[in-house]
């Protein structure tokens, strides 16, 4: 309704003013400069990560005998893996808050507890940090505890249960409480979408609030919360400090979500190491780093065609 | 005196409304009671009060599910127990965001003093002293980061709105969506190398710390410039041009007087996002115990960095750099939150009204 009238009216061949030009010029310099400022993050990275591709791995202390494959798999294995867990969690839980605010929670209620969930967004990564290191950690061991003792057998949470709860779990429980609200936002303006007849259709047919979500709600947000997914997949593949301060990271490759041997991610490992780094070793940091950039820049590319492809068809617009 | 009620034919085979809330309270008793025994007996110690709630919130789940089958039939008991499941979700999400806030509060407050505010760290290694150097450090940065990004994002998001058509306006904006993603850590790695190349490999300086955060901050400010120049009614642009008035005009004079509101609310909320952003100024400004007021000149320390680092690296007075720590922590969420309260207070009291 709004965009149809977007375009300003007919464009004449008027007399190119000074000021417009210089206005128009600005503009148009400072959108080129974004262009220009992504490609520069690409490029710079891979200027200075270069050289520990190529340079003899033993000068690198931080390879430890390896190359750089050898040390950036279980860096890429963890940061994936404690995502993926992540999101197992986060999503369920933001589809139903998004439905919660969009569909059950009363009307005048239902802004203001939008602003609750905003505020989790809000909060710092390094609160996060804090919280999850110091509050979930010990709380939370307990449990882990009993997970081994009793459903040991379950490949995931196999002994040797970790002491201090601060495991691969607990970072990615802290990470999903962190992508809830960005997966959360997206799902609830959808859900706000619904067309009204749809929904007013299905109920008037006798369908209980669960069937009208199932069948008109449902079914119009599906990849917007395959999108709101993704974009959610992208910040908790990128968090860094929340990792860094919660897991306590030994290296190698492992599924066991509860042990103390676990696997780091690559943007905390980045944080951690960088600080007493030199020479090589920062190249060598950086072109993990370049890596994790690709990764990050592959998925938001993927969720925002996505969304784009779903604007184009919705006829909700 | 024998009055028999009237049987309700609309409510027979549904659940009246005081039902569910009286199964509610009812699990609830029962877990508190079973818990309460159980550690009567010694068999916990104490009273579980988290695993009694949970306990209490399950059997409310099943017990208005099966009450629901029977006299309510399949339908309408499914529809309950996703009622149920839904704001559980909810509930599940308010638990660490409360624990968290109780947390630092009470943590954060133990310190959370006069020379906290008024010392840095220099040649300290116990108790006292306080975060003015990283206070300062966070304002420096988080400002010149903001006077960086402000007219790039702005003039970008005018592009966008105003003048831009066709294949590069499209490039922008799916760019811009996409830098949004960008790690903050590979923000930081990205002033880093750009450093490095100018002055020389190990450059950590406070502009290179306020470079990553205007790389993180410019895609906010267009995004959110942009959905706000967009709501400006057609009919204001229409008027002016109408008149006469020089398109850059109208967009000075007219369009962003408008959307000024929404405009500063956005730069306010991020602002907001940046100030806590911890990964990329340890890695581009590094940190520091001391004062520094040059942002070109030596390593600079932010806020949310100290708080990191007094946590990471604990000196032989552990409690003391905790305290610290935490009492960080609740400036830093202080500031962010009267950020967001001032930006939503300006939103909803100088947004422009829709135009008819």
């Amino acid at each position: 309704m709004t965009s149809t009238t977007a375009s300003p009216p007919v464009r004449k061949p008027a007399v190119k003013r000074l000021g417009d030009r210089i206005f128009s010029g600005s503009a148009l310099t400072a959108g080129t400069l974004i262009l220009a400022t992504l490609a520069a993050v690409a490029a710079f990275l891979v200027v200075q990560g270069f050289p520990a591709l190529t340079a003899d791995p033993d000068e690198i202390s931080l390879f430890a005998g390896g190359n750089f494959w050898t040390y950036v798999a279980p860096l890429a294995f963890g940061t994936v893996w404690a995502a993926f867990l992540a999101l197992l969690m986060a999503i369920p839980v933001s589809v139903g808050i998004a439905l919660f605010i969009s569909h059950y929670a009363p009307r005048r209620l239902a802004q203001a507890l939008g602003y609750i969930i905003d505020l989790l967004a809000a909060v710092p990564s390094v609160v996060f940090g804090l919280w999850g290191a110091n509050v979930l950690a010990p709380a939370i061991q307990p449990v882990y505890a009993w997970l081994t003792a009793h459903l040991g057998w379950f490949p995931l949470f196999a002994p040797p249960v970790s002491g201090t709860g601060r495991t691969l779990l607990t970072a990615a429980i802290v990470l999903a409480v962190m992508v809830l609200p960005v997966i959360t936002a997206l799902c609830r303006e959808l859900f706000l979408q619904t067309p009204v007849l749809h929904e007013e259709a299905a109920l008037a047919l006798g369908a209980t609030r669960w069937e009208m979500i199932r069948m008109a709600v449902l079914p119009f947000g599906r990849s917007g919360i395959v999108s709101a997914s993704m974009l959610g997949l992208g910040r908790a593949l990128g968090e860094t400090m929340a990792v860094a301060m919660v897991l306590s990271a030994s290296g190698g490759i492992s599924f066991k979500v509860l042990t103390s041997a676990n696997p780091g991610t690559i943007a905390a490992n980045i944080a951690l190491s960088f600080p007493e780094a030199f020479g090589l070793n920062v190249d060598a940091l950086i072109a993990t780093g370049l890596l994790l950039f690709a990764i990050t820049l592959i998925i938001n590319m993927i969720a925002r065609w996505i969304v784009a492809r779903r604007k184009e068809f919705s006829g909700a617009n | 005196m024998t009055q028999t009620a009237i049987p309700n034919v609309y409510a027979t085979g549904q659940l009246s409304k005081p039902v569910p809330w009286l199964i509610f309270a009812g699990s609830l008793v029962i877990a508190f009671v079973s818990f309460g025994l159980l550690a009567a007996a010694g068999a916990t110690d104490g009273l579980n009060v988290t695993g009694a709630v949970i306990v209490g919130a399950l059997l409310f789940a099943v017990l208005l599910f099966l009450s629901s089958l029977f006299i309510e039939g399949s339908r309408r008991a499914k529809d309950r127990a996703i009622t149920t499941l839904v704001s559980a979700a909810f509930l599940i999400a308010l638990a660490p965001l409360i624990s968290l806030v109780i947390t630092v509060i009470v943590n954060g407050s133990a310190r959370f003093d006069a020379t906290f505010f008024t010392w840095s760290m220099r040649n300290i290694v116990g108790e006292g002293g306080g975060f003015l150097h990283a206070i300062v450090g966070t304002i420096l940065m988080t400002l010149t980061a903001a006077v960086i990004s402000v007219p790039i994002g702005l003039l970008t998001s005018i592009y966008l709105v105003e003048y831009g058509r066709g294949a590069l306006a499209r490039a922008i904006t799916f760019l811009v969506d996409v830098m949004t993603g960008i790690p903050s850590i590979v923000a930081g790695l990205f002033a880093y190398a750009l450093f490095a190349i100018l002055f020389g490999p190990g450059t950590k300086i406070g502009l290179a710390g306020a470079v990553s955060l205007a790389v993180i901050m410019i895609p906010v400010v267009v995004r959110s410039s942009e959905d706000m120049l967009k709501v400006v009614p057609n009919e204001l642009r229409e008027a002016a041009l109408a008149l006469g008035v020089p398109r850059w005009l109208m967009i000075l004079k007219v369009v962003l007087p408008t959307a000024i509101a929404g405009i500063t609310t956005g730069i306010m909320l991020a602002v907001a996002r940046v100030i806590g952003e911890t990964a990329p100024l340890l890695i581009a400004a590094g940190f520091t115990n001391n004062m520094n007021y040059s942002l070109v000149e030596g390593r600079m320390q932010s806020l949310p960095v100290a708080v990191y680092n007094s946590y990471v690296s604990q000196g032989l007075e552990a409690q003391a750099y905790l305290d610290r720590a935490w009492a960080g922590a609740l400036t830093l969420i202080l500031v962010v939150m009267l950020l967001n309260i001032i930006a939503r207070i300006i939103a909803r009291y100088f947004a422009p009204q829709p135009g008819r």
